[in-house]
């Protein structure tokens, strides 16, 4: 989906913060987030990819306040989608833990999708052979998907060089809707910068992993 | 109570949250405090560091580290989520490569922990694709000219770690000696290993 976590190229967030030597978690309740986050998908029966999809249906303005409220946020979606919580329920607990008196709302419904799992993590093999190789020059389609999806805006409709083949993996665009596995091969594609950013771009190459259903011949 | 679009603060949703599943019996305390100490304490820079070390010190490891860094890490001991595949990028006098994950905060855990903040900053992560060389500027590593910038965006299961250059004047150090120069910092490819 065209959404507010696809930022690659966006201009306007300013200067880059100072490098840190902090601790992953700067609050003890962002720990505590991190471990919610981190079990969302097995308590929800989901996976990693709708993991990732509910942190993309996070409203732009939360996604923007920080990282592990967006996190937090993307667990809690996930959980409502699965009749785990409701939103409702967690807003009066909020209020209940702050000192008001109101009622708990009704349990929800489960409602945990039902998606054959191949296995742990996301390396899978597919029988068809791989339709580019090293060396060949693909062309990005240029449909973007309204679902999840692993390929940022702004390589759409660019065209790159094969450099390596990666393993075949879980699809996301599918798994992350419970569409099934649907593994698909991964190439890394590597593109110069002014492909991307025009002729007056810093000199840079630029490679990413893309699935094969992104990707088209270039003749 | 509030309406579903007011902003909740996060530290009480999380409270909130947190106690809606232990009554369900779907998290408990133990178990959160172990993942904390777990990434707080264990798994962070300090594997990726050893790594480095090693790959610095033995040219048969690093030819194997480059090769397949998922088993040449394994070597070590460090493995589990968010490393099924490590790519080992090797940075050289003339190639410096750079690595970030746009659509979200992709990362390799087991040999660098969770990701520290910057990483995770729309700023770094919409600038670095579009204009790298400033964006390192900005981080204070102003490289030459003549030096090729290779940015990798994670965007799907592979991970990157970069394998930073040995620092000069390091001859006479021992591998634990070497480790203490990698930093998180120089494995993502925002900064070089140096002697402080």
């Amino acid at each position: 989906m065209d959404g507010i976590h696809d930022v690659g190229g966006m201009q306007g967030f300013g200067h880059v913060p100072e490098l840190t030597d902090a601790p992953p978690f700067a609050e003890p309740w962002e720990g505590k987030a991190f471990v919610i986050g981190a079990l969302a998908a097995r308590i929800s029966g989901t996976n990693l990819h709708a993991f990732r999809h509910a942190i993309e249906r996070v409203p732009p303005p939360e996604y923007l306040v920080g990282y592990w409220n967006r996190w937090m946020i993307g667990a809690q979606i996930m959980m409502q989608d699965s009749g785990i919580v409701t939103d409702a329920e967690v807003r009066a607990r909020a209020a209940r833990l702050s000192g008001r008196d109101v009622p708990e709302p009704p349990l929800p419904t489960p409602n945990k999708p039902q998606m054959q799992s191949g296995g742990a993590g996301n390396l899978r093999s597919r029988d068809t052979p791989h339709a580019f190789a090293v060396g060949d020059r693909v062309r990005v389609t240029s449909v973007g998907a309204t679902g999840h999806t692993r390929l940022p805006r702004y390589v759409r409709a660019r065209t790159g060089t094969v450099t390596a083949l990666q393993p075949c993996q879980v699809f996301p665009d599918s798994a992350a809707h419970f569409a099934g596995e649907n593994p698909q091969h991964c190439y890394t594609v590597d593109f110069d910068s002014r492909e991307l950013w025009g002729p007056d771009a810093e000199p840079f190459h630029l490679s990413l992993d893309l699935f094969e259903p992104y990707l088209e011949p270039v003749t | 109570m509030t309406s579903a679009s007011e902003h909740l603060d996060p530290a009480l949703r999380v409270e909130a949250l947190a106690s809606l599943l232990a009554e369900r019996g779907l998290i408990d305390e133990a178990t959160v405090e172990t993942f904390i100490k777990t990434y707080e304490q264990s798994v962070g820079p300090m594997n990726g560091a050893k790594v480095v070390a090693k790959a610095w010190t033995d040219p048969e490891y690093r030819a194997r580290l480059l090769a397949d860094g998922t088993a040449a890490i394994a070597e070590l001991g460090f493995k589990g989520p968010q490393g099924e595949h490590i790519v080992v990028l090797e940075n050289t006098p003339t190639v410096h490569h750079v690595v970030v994950c746009t659509l979200c905060s992709c990362y390799p855990w087991p040999v660098l922990g969770l990701p520290p903040s910057w990483y995770k900053d729309p700023a770094y992560r919409s600038r670095v694709v579009r204009e790298p060389r400033q964006v390192l500027r900005e981080f204070g590593l102003d490289l030459d000219d003549g030096v090729e910038i290779h940015v990798h965006d994670s965007s799907s299961e592979v991970r990157y770690m970069v394998l930073p250059e040995r620092p000069a004047g390091t001859e006479d150090y021992s591998e634990a000696e070497l480790a203490d120069l990698v930093t998180r910092d120089a494995m993502v490819g925002v900064a070089q290993a140096a002697i402080p």
